[in-house]
């Protein structure tokens, strides 16, 4: 049952991966983004991380992407009509490249045979919180110096110009 | 296993979307955004496969870190725009004001 689920997400998220890079539409394609990161939010759960999906929900797909559609609207980048996709020609370097890097991946993954660990258990979220807060109190300190950098940072670059 | 091929298939298609979409800034950071994903995918995948807690504190620090970073950038595309009225990446050529 699990597994039937896991591969429909798989298949959803890839597909609406493709729709979001091939729309040339920017709020078009930050829709679809959102509807992959919901399906890849429940492969998080069907992986045992419950903390991990949520905050995929919160952040990603709540925080994040309203962010790209309140700049994308506060741009106005022209008529969304006259807007061109790449060419071909362009796109060609860069599917060969991706191709390369995806077979390599894939002949990597398939030729390697790996060893099931034993005694291996489902993560809970009292694992989690207890490792976070026991071993990585380091790492929450750096995260919270992080997004304070980054508030300034933002003031700093979006204040308003007076000449 | 399959959640590896499947989590390669995801960052190459981020890569394909950083490579195409020059002529907007904006797309590139969702190709960016995409191979995150990837990314936490994978470190999500090995915290269950192994057990352990660890992979899914790494992915939680990826998501504070995209967080930080995505609004840096599109702060900077806010600046870029209001300075020369476009979002082709071709065009940013200098530094100065």
């Amino acid at each position: 049952m699990e597994q039937i689920i896991f591969y429909t997400l798989a298949i959803v998220t890839v597909i609406a991966t493709i729709f979001a890079i091939t729309e040339k539409h920017p709020v078009h394609a930050i829709i679809y983004l959102v509807t992959s990161f919901f399906a890849l939010a429940v492969i998080f759960f069907l992986l045992s991380a419950p903390m991990v999906a949520v905050f995929e929900v919160i952040i990603y797909a709540g925080a994040v992407m309203v962010l790209f559609m309140f700049v994308v609207m506060m741009l106005e980048m022209g008529r969304p009509e006259d807007a061109k996709r790449p060419s071909l020609r362009h796109c060609l370097p860069a599917l060969l490249l991706s191709g390369i890097i995806l077979v390599s991946l894939v002949l990597l993954l398939t030729t390697r045979s790996i060893q099931i660990p034993d005694g291996s258990h489902a993560v809970s979220v009292t694992d989690f919180a207890l490792t976070l807060f026991s071993n990585y109190g380091v790492a929450i300190e750096l995260i919270s110096m992080q997004l304070l950098f980054a508030i300034v940072g933002v003031l700093y670059l979006g204040r308003r110009f007076t000449k | 296993m399959h959640l590896l091929i499947f989590a390669s298939i995801l960052f190459c298609l981020g890569l394909i979307c950083v490579l195409i979409w020059r002529s907007n800034v904006i797309m590139m950071l969702i190709g960016i955004e995409i191979m995150l994903n990837s990314a936490m995918l994978v470190f999500v995948a090995g915290s269950n496969f192994w057990g352990k807690a660890d992979g899914q504190i790494f992915a939680l620090m990826i998501i504070a870190l995209t967080s930080a970073e995505v609004s840096l950038a599109l702060a900077m595309v806010v600046y870029l725009h209001r300075r020369d009225k476009t979002v082709n990446v071709d065009e940013f050529r200098e530094l100065r004001d």
